[in-house]
């Protein structure tokens, strides 16, 4: 197990070089560089400066050269300065990071808590009301695009209703480490959280109903029901934890779901997490925060498929790891 | 006259292991087999689950590719030839498959099924095409108008003489058959077994037979090579098979068949113990310490054995 | 010696949902099943030999299935029972064993766990004396190494293994009559004779009735007592399985005889029977089903109703046609 896992992520290096080399050279691909923002916003650049920076900051060196500059200090942690904010990129994304982290695992949690009771339900009274009341649940909220959705609770229960805050990710009145404090952190998150769960839970749900009408007429549920197991137990010793599998492989690839998912939410919610900040850094063409993020963000991919099959091989005994 | 003959045929697949996947063993799907097929015979491949029947009939077909050996078809090393050279070959060799369910595309009509392999070989006009596709369907019994309806529209014994068509359109010399009858009803098996043994007679067709069933290998097959563990064990004319099996796996194969006569039960019973004693017992006089079979010996000039 | 019956089918009649309408797969049987003997029912796909046996403890899906006769089992009958009552008797009085099993096992559980799962239900037993009981049955059944195998998983055992284990589950409880259906159909004809020894010993050792469903004749002549031969819903002979064997009567019988090639004796042509076995919705439900079949008899050879008709002791043949069967392709192998 350990050294599948070891060389799953030896495995992650050529792949983590493709990705960085394609990252690097579609931010040099991009029109203008962090330089040509300033220009606009700093009336007091010309021409003559900007070449200068240009030259000062290696601009103008080969590509190789500005590539293994980057590599070299994105192995050391440095993740370059962005221009905009005038900060490392570091400081920019650690406290961001953590509110995105907090959000998403909100959202999973969420997601599953949502889906599993509905998938169940749904699945074993295939064809009753609830089941239809379920499937036309899912059939609307799979047609509705996700900022859509955001924006309508947004509107609903943040400004209509008021039941929710309608930005940020704490009120920023409240002096942290007290418990208000984290009321206030919990009372942010709940509405953003909400609306991507309600949407991102229908896949799920849809797999699992299926998964579990699979599993209904499968052969050993025939067995089991020939031993005399009452329906109950047939339901939570066989059906649902062959139905679980592919839900539970799912959990991993579900992360880069949310890393998209993020950047809507955060936006329309106002959020400060790396999502909005992403939206914010490519309008602004801050393009060492940008390189940074979806460097990160392929990383987080790799290790959710790596979690993926982690998790498969852990719940299910025919799939072996030595 | 010596029609198609396989030397020492391997078929190995690589078991990787390790921290860098490096190959650290190989399960032997098919070890060194030998065998000649006659032009106008029928051949049968016999053993059990996992023995390695199929993956030689699907080697020879080209659908496996051989890790060692040679194939010779009139003359020619099938394993060395390249893909457009084996092609001229595959018009010569088709194959019938077991599930006449899934190897038909349930999408498409019996004619373009039975019309296939013309359109990759010969370029015929849409009206030949057809003539051709509706002279084999009745050949294989089926209404010629048939041509327009789709595989589900046909039982199980009608679809396998679908693929039986499809089979003949490009006059095949060998027919390597891999199961034909197993998924159908014995009133069906029967229908399509009487069919393929006139075809043959028609069509001067060479079959290779590959099947578990030692009734049905009986009824059909001349010789018979028997496999264990993707090796031979025993080989010879039908009649050396079922009368006077020599190895210790074909007695032991032969004992288990059961016997239609239900007042021969004990009889039937007695022998199985009486070979099970005998397999337990001299083991080791038909397999090596690494429970592999010996190379094949000649008894009688078509009767062989694996004993050293 | 007479033998106890333990179970009786009578008049049972299996109908299957097609379209909004009922058509009967298992028209109207009656069968005895006594105890320490294997009654064979034989029969092609589609002739309802399997509806017949998931139909004896219940196991067609209820919302598309209707059940009409009786099945009786210790003086109750089990098609007006409720699930909580049924699920008393499945497993515990009648076990079943089914065709493939790697499918018949859930691959996520052990080996040990599943045949242990039915004294969950059915018996007092503590943890460790189940334990005990399932390495047994492990043992009973032949598997070499009870203790390593109880902590398998199905995909970690050979074909035989499984099925072993199958039977394993199916006799946990003593049950008093076994539903074997197609129970080495999957299996190699070396592993399949391991397993019918295995049945008749447990049959034997047990005092067990056991129903084979089966469409081999070969396991038939190995395993039987007694066989019904089955033919589009309807049991078209009944008779112990020496009198089958050697003065089968009925043109169906004598057919599928005549259509299996056998390794022990060789022929040129095999029998065929003609046509196929129409589907259920177009079952012909008035007079001899398997007249169309045979088509180069004179109808008048068949009843308007044929009945089961007891020939000779204990031989029961449907129709009257038998009287006047041949075979159109020449004589009948000796």
């Amino acid at each position: 197990m350990v050294k599948f896992i070891l060389r799953r992520i030896v495995m992650m290096i050529p792949q983590l070089f493709i990705l960085s080399v394609l990252i690097f050279l579609l931010a040099k691909a991009m029109p203008g560089d962090a330089l040509t923002g300033q220009l606009a916003n700093n009336p007091k650049m010309d021409a003559q400066t900007l070449a200068e920076m240009r030259e000062k900051l290696g601009l103008n060196d080969p590509l190789y050269v500005q590539y293994a500059r980057w590599i070299k200090n994105l192995l050391h942690g440095d993740l370059g300065m962005s221009y905009v904010h005038q900060q490392p990129v570091t400081d920019l994304l650690a406290g961001r990071m953590w509110n995105t982290v907090l959000l998403s695992l909100c959202i999973l949690v969420l997601t599953y808590a949502i889906a599993v009771p509905l998938g169940v339900i749904s699945g074993r009274w295939q064809d009753s009301w609830a089941d239809k009341l379920i499937v036309g649940y899912s059939y609307v909220s799979f047609a509705t695009p996700l900022f859509i959705f955001a924006l309508i609770m947004l509107f609903l229960f943040g400004f209509k209703l008021g039941w929710f805050p309608t930005g940020g990710s704490v009120d920023i009145q409240l002096e942290e480490g007290t418990f208000d404090y984290y009321i206030s952190k919990f009372n942010h998150l709940l509405l953003p959280s909400l609306s991507g769960a309600l949407i991102s839970t229908v896949g799920i749900i849809q797999y699992l109903r299926s998964e579990i009408i699979d599993t209904k007429v499968k052969d050993f549920v025939r067995t089991a029901r020939a031993k005399g197991v009452p329906e109950a137990k047939i339901y939570s010793r066989h059906i649902l934890r062959n139905s679980f599998l592919p839900i539970a492989a799912f959990l991993g690839y579900e992360i880069t779901g949310l890393i998209g998912g993020s950047v809507f939410l955060e936006s329309i919610f106002s959020y400060p997490g790396i999502g909005q900040l992403f939206l914010q850094s490519i309008m602004q063409r801050d393009y060492s925060v940008v390189t940074a993020l979806v460097m990160i963000s392929g990383l987080a991919t790799l290790v959710g498929t790596l979690l993926s099959d982690i998790i498969l091989s852990a719940v299910d005994p025919r799939i072996r790891i030595e | 006259m010596t029609f198609l003959q396989v030397n020492h045929l391997k078929v190995y697949y690589p078991v990787r292991g390790g921290f860098f996947r490096k190959v650290i063993g190989h399960v032997k799907a098919v070890d060194d087999i030998s065998f000649a097929l006659q032009r106008g015979e029928t051949y049968g491949l016999v053993g059990e689950s996992g023995c390695g029947k199929t993956t030689t009939g699907r080697t020879i077909i080209g659908l496996v590719k051989a890790t060692a050996g040679e194939i010779l078809f009139d003359g020619k090393d099938l394993t060395k030839l390249s893909r457009r050279e084996f092609a001229q070959y595959r018009k010569d060799i088709q194959m019938i498959f077991q599930d006449p369910y899934s190897s038909l595309n349930p999408r498409k009509r019996v004619l373009d099924i039975v019309a296939e392999p013309l359109r990759n070989f010969e370029r015929l006009s849409p009206q030949e095409e057809k003539r051709k596709v509706q002279h084999f369907i009745e050949k294989v019994g089926l209404h010629p108008e048939s041509i327009y309806k789709y595989p589900h529209e046909f039982s199980g014994g009608q679809r396998q003489r679908i693929g039986i068509a499809r089979a003949l359109t490009l006059n095949p010399k060998l027919i390597i058959a891999d199961e034909p009858v197993s998924a159908l009803d014995v009133s069906v098996q029967a229908q399509v077994l009487n069919f393929m043994k006139d075809i043959q007679k028609e069509f001067q067709l060479t079959y290779l037979f590959i099947s578990h069933d030692l009734g049905i290998i009986r009824h059909m097959c001349d010789r018979i090579g028997i496999m264990y563990r993707g090796q031979f064990v025993e080989e010879g004319t039908k009649e050396e098979i079922f009368q006077n099996p020599q190895h210790i796996y074909t007695k032991r194969l032969l004992s288990s068949i059961p016997n239609a006569d239900p007042l021969k039960r004990q009889e039937q019973q007695t022998l199985r113990q009486q070979i099970e004693k005998e397999y337990e017992q001299s083991y080791s006089r038909y397999f090596n310490a690494e429970g592999r079979a010996y190379p094949l010996k000649r008894i009688s000039n078509t009767h062989s054995v694996a004993i050293p | 010696m007479l033998k106890q019956s333990v179970l009786q089918i009578e008049h049972l009649r299996v109908s299957f949902r097609i379209h909004e309408e009922y058509y009967a797969a298992v028209d109207d049987v009656s069968l005895t099943v006594h105890e320490n003997e294997v009654l064979a029912i034989v029969g092609e796909s589609g002739c309802g030999k399997s509806a017949l046996a998931l139909s004896i403890i219940g196991l067609h899906p209820p919302e598309r299935t209707k059940l009409e006769g009786a099945v009786m089992f210790k003086g109750k009958n089990l098609l007006t029972q409720s699930v909580q009552a049924l699920n008393e008797i499945r497993g515990k009085d009648i076990g079943m064993i089914f065709q493939d099993p790697l499918t018949a096992l859930n691959p996520l559980m052990t080996v040990g766990k599943q045949i242990e799962e039915s004294m969950d239900y059915h018996t007092t037993l503590s943890a460790s004396e189940k334990r005990k009981r399932t390495l047994e049955l492990l043992q009973r059944v032949g598997i070499p190494n009870p203790a390593q195998t109880y902590d398998r998983y199905p995909h970690e055992l050979s074909g035989g293994m499984r099925q072993r284990i199958v039977i394993a589950i199916a006799i946990a409880c003593n049950p008093a009559v076994i539903i074997a259906d197609e129970p080495t159909t999957a299996l190699d004809v070396t592993i399949q004779a391991q397993i019918i020894r295995l049945l008749k010993d447990l049959q034997q050792q047990m005092n067990t009735g056991i129903i084979l469903i089966t469409h081999d004749l070969g396991v038939v002549a190995e395993m039987a007592d007694r066989v019904a031969v089955m033919y589009a819903g309807e049991i078209v002979e009944l008779a112990d399985v020496y009198t089958l064997f050697t003065r089968p009567l009925h043109p169906y019988t004598r057919s599928l005889l005549q259509s299996i090639p056998s390794a022990q004796t060789s022929k040129e042509t095999l029998h065929v029977i003609q046509g196929i076995v129409p589907p259920l919705t177009k079952l012909p439900r008035t007079g001899c089903r398997f007249r169309t079949r045979i088509g180069w008899m004179d109808e008048s050879t068949h009843e308007s109703h044929p009945i089961l008709r007891e020939v000779e002791p204990n031989h029961w043949v449907r129709c009257t046609c038998y009287q006047h069967f041949y075979f159109p392709d020449g004589g009948e192998r000796a």
